[in-house]
Parts: structure tokens; sequence; C-alpha cells
């Protein structure tokens, strides 16, 4: 999907409705410190430690069932660790809607 | 079965805690957030498994598994813990089965079937390996002597000199008049090391030496000094086998 969804979360919770709430909970937590984390990276040019934090937020953008976000996120982990930010742009775009989803659900 | 996860991100571990309750044997022990604070639990603790996270700052995953298989643990590793690696990355595939403590590969984010998968692999290697283990704590040498493995020792013990040999959860007891000596085995194992004309299963939780009963009453023996249950179904044969007047 292009969007993100709670596809997954819906599948692992399996009508428990405590823990979806629990793990939406945990991923609004981290999710803006590892955003924070990233862009300050990418000001600096760390794009090695970049790569790593899309690492990690790309774990979130495939419990948020956003399938085009993860597959945009994997080839930005790649280039960066080869110090090249050419879909800088475009993973912001896929963070945006991730942070919009958020502030939804 | 317990166990621990090790991931340094939330969102990962609350997910990890989920699949784990699903299970009804599976407990999970700890959560830490790093290799560190798992390698002090489990210096502490043993643990059955062990969810590992690849990619984590400082230390890897792999130097947990490196940390854990050259012993660099204090704790003493009779039986290993099982690894479960979970992570995004699929590059590290090949290189986690290349230890023997890894036994599953899973990739995020994790569908409960796939963890389910997992954790039966375990449960059948653990089972397998216990067979195994109760079966070799037991060594028959000849007609009068039996070695049994005690804390990685092998002790001799004359088979004529055992006189009762009870159950104990996983464990049996055997009696001499000297000494007892508790092993991991069970009874139907040491049955088949001892020899039938001497013993004799009187009860699911006992096995007698015929030739050490002082009495029969009921159904009860009396061997040395001490009064064992005789099964209904194990009596008859029972008077068969000892010489009656």
């Amino acid at each position: 999907m292009n969007q993100p969804n709670l596809t997954y979360i819906n599948k692992l919770s399996n009508g428990d409705k405590d823990f979806s709430k629990k793990l939406i909970e945990v991923i609004k937590f981290e999710f803006p410190t590892e955003k924070t984390i990233y862009y300050n990276h990418m000001i600096s040019k760390k794009y090695k430690d970049a790569a790593e934090n899309v690492h990690k937020m790309k774990h979130k953008i495939s419990i948020l069932s956003y399938e085009k976000g993860y597959e945009l996120a994997s080839k930005h982990e790649d280039n960066l660790k080869k110090n090249n930010n050419k879909l800088e742009k475009e993973f912001e775009e896929v963070l945006n809607r991730i942070s919009t989803f958020l502030t939804l659900i | 079965m317990n166990c621990i996860i090790i991931d340094d991100e939330a969102t990962a571990r609350t997910i990890l805690n989920q699949l784990c309750s699903e299970i009804t044997d599976l407990h999970v022990v700890g959560e830490f957030e790093n290799v560190l604070q798992g390698i002090k639990f489990i210096n502490k603790q043993y643990v059955d498994i062990i969810l590992l996270d690849i990619h984590m700052a400082d230390f890897t995953g792999f130097d947990f598994i490196n940390a854990l298989e050259n012993g660099q643990s204090k704790f003493k590793l009779q039986r290993p813990p099982k690894v479960i690696l979970t992570t995004s990355d699929k590059n590290f595939a090949i290189e986690a089965y290349e230890y023997d403590c890894v036994v599953d590969y899973l990739l995020k984010p994790i569908l409960p079937l796939r963890f389910n998968k997992a954790i039966q692999k375990i449960k059948k290697n653990m089972h397998q390996a216990s067979e195994t283990s109760l079966v070799s704590n037991l060594i028959e040498t000849s007609e009068n002597q039996i070695f049994v493995n005690i804390d990685k020792r092998l002790i001799k013990i004359n088979i004529p000199s055992i006189y009762l040999i009870e159950a104990k959860g996983d464990y049996i007891n055997i009696k001499t008049e000297k000494n007892n000596y508790v092993v991991h085995s069970s009874l139907k194992k040491i049955k088949n090391k001892l020899p039938d004309a001497l013993f004799f299963r009187v009860h699911r939780s006992y096995i007698v030496n015929i030739n050490k009963i002082l009495e029969i009453e009921d159904n009860t023996v009396l061997i040395n000094k001490e009064l064992i249950p005789v099964s209904r179904s194990s009596k008859s044969e029972l008077i068969k086998r000892i010489d009656l007047l």
C-alpha cells in the first residue's frame, strides 16, 4: 500500500485492543525521537549514521504496513551507506505521511 | 520454557512480548535494550531462549553470540540457550546459521505464524536433546555394575546393592544400602539397563530389588525399613516372581 495503515497491527493483536493501543503508543513515543536524530545526521551529512536511523525507522514503516514507504526506505538506507543522499526528499515525504498518520490514530 | 528479549527498539520488544504471550509455556523473564544488560542477566539466571536483535548500537547481536559461544559469559552453560535472531535485514542469514546456538532467523515485522514455527522448532530440538541425555546418564558396563552421570562425574554402582529406585519428576533416586544417587533419567530407561530377574516395577514410581524385599502385606512391600506401595496390576505378577513356599 502507498499509505500507512493498521493491517499488520490488527493481525498481530488478534482483537486485543489494549495491545494495539499499547503498541501504537510505543511507536508514537519512539518515532519522533528517531526522526529528529535522523534529520540531525542528515544536516551534518553523517550519512552512515543516518542509515542506521533509517534502519530503525524501516521497522516501524513495515509495522504500519506502508509497503511503498518500506521499499523507498530500504533503497535510501543502501544509498546512505554509500554516502548518497539522492532519495532524501522522497524519504522525507514518507516520514511526513507517517507523522500525519500517527496523529490520526 | 523461559526467554529473554534483547532489542534496542521498544516497539520491537513490545511486539515480541505479545508474540510470546500467545504461547502458553513460554515466559518472558527479562527485556533488555542492549547486549551488556543481556549478558549480565544470563550470568545470573539460566534461560532457554534468547530473542536477539542484530542491529544494535555499541555491541551487535553477533557480538553477544560470540560472547555466549566463547564462554565469556560467567554462566555455566551446560545447556546453552537457543537463539532466535530478529532483524529487518535479510543480508545476515548466512552468517547467522554459522553459529551453533542460532535456531532461526526472523525478519521483521514478525508474523505470529512464523514466530510459532520458530518456537516449535526449539521445542522439538530440546525434546530430542533431553531424550539423548536421559539415555546417556546411565551406562551399563557389566551384569553387576552400572555407571551413572551425576554432575559430570561417572559414578559406579554395584547393581545387587540397589534395593529401591524411585521416580522424582525428571529424576530418579537410586537407593543402595550405603548411598542414594539422584540421576536425571526415568524409571523406564533404568529398567532396561537392569537384570529382569532381580528388579521389578511394583508401582509407576517405584522399582524394587526382589531379593531385598522383607515383607509383602496387602498393597505394600517392606524393603530396608521403607514401606513401598504396590499397584493392584503389579501385585499378582510380583507374587509369581518371589519364591513362595
